[in-house]
């Protein structure tokens, strides 16, 4: 035979191109989170999620275009088994459920390349840029956690810990120096795994969290809040073993409320910040010693305060911010009114740990985050974005 | 030497004896056993020493995972050249390799033997990986960035080539006038019919003179704005792609012709019962249908079979209509498979009879549902091949690379019935514009308006036309 087959097998360990070009794909697709923040961590299915599962997120640049056929309005090619007609269904879209037809393509217009991107994963992006300003060393004593380590192998030890692995290469190994080829273990080779203690410092937070529920607050402007308290206490909690948060609605006159009232009860009314913020350092005096929390105030509020009660206002912020690392203020103003008056207040105080935001869309929201969480806090952060 | 690879030898030397009686006509084979990792980066470059591109990584990954969620496998990887190569998946079974072995076979006397192959360079491999050191080496003198970005370009376009450009050649040569008069005195010759003269001139000062389907060589050839090492790329990736041209075109023949054979060879073996009952799974798993496409390994093989049936024993209106003696069977068969592809094959030999066996139709979606629409066999044939014409890509004319006087380019899209996913027209745009330097012109119809897209560099416009 002229035409031998022959048949081999290499050694392919090095050839690990599909790797990297994998690894290059995933850059890009970090590359277009990154690009594309502001819309991704305002969207519900983010904030909805459990913060385990993968999240599917909407990433509009990865494609490789190039010119197709609107595969919508083609017809295709399909097998039954027998007796199809015309008329028959095939396949119902189901609405929103991404899946889409047969192939690829969704409606025109909306693409959506579905990056399984795990929530750690996005947080990691989103809290790469974002860091703790004003950290206070709080007092050592109270903030200690015990806790215990596997770290060393020891020759004795209890027999429930001991470590079958390491024993058996001892035992190899002096098998191996004897020269026998008969293998048993002996005491020598038993080893054991050994622990230490281990202090750590722990630390708490605590994120009050206000909002103003007084009529002129909407669905909307409730969206922009919770989504913000959302990424602010995941941040928080990379950051702090333990964070606590507590909700506080106001109009004329302020409680404490639990989560769900907080984002889905509607009050009316008019506006008097002052009895947020008085319940609010109520709060810190006898839950959150100062000493032992880290404790971050936020307000969000359409600004629309009652004028005579801003000068009660301008009072307790000044109360509240020795006793806070960081107090935040984010109006949340829509293109229709702009009269706020609360702002003004805020203007007055000049103290690092204060910083204040507008925000008018969905889309400042991560802008708004990054500048409350910047290590600048230089001259108190005032102004818009 | 290890058990597994001794067991393949043997079959490997069985199974060419067997493909050899049954008259098939391969190259020298090469067969690799190879771990999957390595087989789904194969499967996903085309070749194993293709150049680097983020779209293959995500292609990797893609059947990659599939592979290992177990949703579906690659069962061959074979490489049109001469030796042929093969990659056989590690940890396969015997059988699971034996039926991709014959498969090969006979997909190497396809690539052997097939008409529109008959160009393809057979050193493939080489060539690509001295393509692949190329622009590895643009990389480090041009940064990845900058080679990364002419590769998207290039990919975006990489299907628009003229491969059948080959076959027209002698006729666009004797169709085109000599453009530049050969004497002073050739003016001579046109007193008398003046206006008919300057019309000619008229024509002849086009660019390119007559509408140019090369999109991506005329982008090569004339771009304002591309690098030598740039045009190289284009270069490369335009070679690439007339190289796997024939694959396109021939899938469901290919494929249909190597299952028919693999189930003949399997057949012809001595297999125990274990091996012919997984024989037999794979190969209905191989032949599944689905509702919403084509097997081409079905869909091929059953043509094939009808083939030689009709061929073989013709019914007796055949018999006299076409003067079929019969007993012609396989010689009809391998004569097919050296001078058809898809386009025709289907056109010649889909018959009415196969429609209804296999109840092929058509679909499309109305409203939120696919609904079939067509299962008159001429419809229902027709339509398969029209998404099969051009390679299943919408077919695009340079019609102008001086359009306005301007340099801007000016494409056609041939509208044949379907209209463009425009929100990929607008993205794909901006990577044309990078590789011409000046504003793109693409003129399409959308439902029933004609409209020309323009990218300018910063923006989209479109602009409907009457």
């Amino acid at each position: 035979m002229t035409d031998k087959s022959i048949i081999s097998r290499d050694n392919w360990t090095l050839h690990r191109k599909g790797e990297l070009d994998q690894q290059r794909h995933n850059e890009k697709v970090r590359e277009a989170i990154k690009n594309n923040l502001s819309d991704i961590i305002s969207e519900e299915s983010v904030i909805m999620s459990d913060g385990k599962k993968i999240t599917k997120l909407p990433i509009r640049t990865l494609d490789e275009y190039r010119f197709r056929f609107n595969y919508n309005k083609q017809k295709h090619g399909g097998q039954g088994e027998g007796g199809s007609r015309p008329g028959d269904v095939i396949h119902t879209e189901r609405d929103h459920d991404g899946k889409g037809g047969p192939g690829a393509g969704d409606a025109p217009g909306v693409d959506y390349y579905e990056a399984d991107v795990s929530f750690d994963e996005l947080a990691e992006i989103v809290f790469a840029d974002l860091v703790l300003p004003n950290l206070k060393e709080k007092k050592k004593e109270n903030l200690q956690a015990v806790s215990t380590r596997f770290t060393d192998v020891r020759k004795a030890g209890i027999y429930s810990n001991i470590d079958k692995k390491r024993t058996i290469l001892e035992a190899i190994k002096r098998n191996a120096r004897k020269g026998s080829d008969k293998y048993n273990i002996a005491r020598e080779d038993l080893r054991f795994k050994t622990w230490e203690t281990v202090y750590r410092a722990e630390s708490n937070a605590v994120v009050i969290a206000m909002m103003d529920t007084s009529g002129s607050m909407g669905n909307y402007e409730k969206y922009i809040a919770r989504t913000f308290f959302f990424w602010m206490v995941k941040f928080l909690r990379t950051k702090y073993q333990h964070v606590e948060i507590v909700f506080l609605a106001h109009h004329t006159q302020a409680k404490e409320v639990s989560e769900e009232e907080f984002f889905t009860k509607g009050e009316s009314g008019g506006t008097k910040c002052s009895s947020v913020y008085q319940l609010a350092l109520e709060i810190i005096r006898q839950r959150y010693n100062p000493a032992r929390y880290n404790i971050y105030p936020f307000h969000f509020s359409d600004g629309d305060n009652l004028p005579s009660d801003n000068d009660t206002c301008f009072e307790l912020i000044n109360q509240i911010l020795p006793l806070c690392n960081l107090f935040g203020y984010g109006e949340i103003t829509s293109p229709y009114y702009r009269n706020s008056t609360l702002i003004s207040v805020f203007e007055r105080i000049k103290r690092d740990n204060l910083t204040t935001v507008t925000i008018k869309s969905k889309k400042e929201i991560y802008p708004a985050l990054k500048k409350f969480f910047s290590q600048k806090g230089d001259s108190g952060g005032q102004g818009t974005i | 030497m290890d058990r597994e690879l001794f067991e393949l030898e043997k079959a490997i030397d069985e199974i060419s004896k067997r493909a050899k009686k049954f008259g098939l006509d391969f190259f020298s084979m090469r067969f690799e056993l190879c771990p999957a990792d390595v087989l789904y980066t194969i499967g996903a470059y085309g070749m194993p020493t293709r150049f680097t591109h983020w779209s293959f990584g995500k292609q990797y990954f893609r059947l990659k995972t599939m592979y290992d969620f177990n949703l579906s496998r690659i069962y061959e990887l074979v490489i049109n050249s001469n030796p042929c190569y093969a990659f056989l998946l590690e940890g396969n079974s015997l059988l699971q390799n034996k039926l991709v072995i014959a498969h090969v076979y006979a997909h190497c006397d396809f690539f052997k033997n097939n008409i529109w192959f008959k160009r393809t360079n057979r050193d493939m491999i080489e060539t690509m990986s001295v393509n692949a050191a190329r622009i590895r080496e643009y990389e480090f003198l041009y940064g990845q960035e900058e080679v990364e970005k002419t590769l998207d370009g290039a990919l975006a376009i990489q299907e628009h080539i003229d491969f059948h450009r080959l076959n027209k050649k002698g006729q666009q040569e004797k169709g085109r006038k000599s453009v530049k008069p050969e004497t002073p005195y050739d003016d001579i010759w046109s007193i008398g019919n003046n206006g008919r003269e300057e019309e000619e001139i008229a024509e002849a000062e086009k660019f390119p003179p007559s509408p140019e389907k090369d999109l991506i060589g005329f982008i090569m050839n004339h771009s304002h704005c591309l690098k030598d090492w740039q045009r190289e790329v284009l270069a490369m990736v335009r070679d690439e792609m007339y190289y796997f041209w024939p694959q396109v075109e021939t899938k469901i023949m290919n494929e249909g012709w190597a299952a028919l054979w693999h189930a003949r060879i399997l057949r012809d073996m001595d297999l125990n019962e274990d091996e012919a009952l997984e024989f037999a799974r794979l190969h209905a798993g191989i032949l599944h249908t689905s509702r919403t496409g084509l097997n081409p390994y079905l869909l091929g093989m059953k043509i094939f079979e009808d083939i030689e049936k009709r061929w073989e024993n013709p019914p007796p209106e055949e018999r006299e209509k076409f003067c079929r003696p019969g007993g012609e069977g396989l010689a009809k068969i391998f004569e097919v498979r050296e001078t058809e592809n898809d386009i025709s094959f289907l056109r010649n030999y889909l018959t009415r009879d196969l429609v209804r066996e296999l109840d092929l139709y058509l679909y499309k979606k109305q409203g939120q549902q696919w609904k079939v629409t067509d299962t008159e066999w001429e419809t229902v044939r027709d339509g398969i091949v029209a998404n099969l014409v051009n390679g299943g890509h919408p077919y695009l004319l340079v019609e102008d690379g001086d359009y306005k006087k301007s340099g801007h380019l000016f494409i056609r899209h041939c509208h044949e019935g379907v209209d463009l996913d425009t929100f990929y027209l607008e993205k794909t745009l901006p990577h044309v514009y990078n590789l011409w330097g000046k504003t793109v012109h693409l003129e399409t119809i959308l439902e029933g308006r004609s409209v020309i897209f323009s990218f300018d560099g910063t923006k989209n416009i479109r602009s409907f036309k009457g």
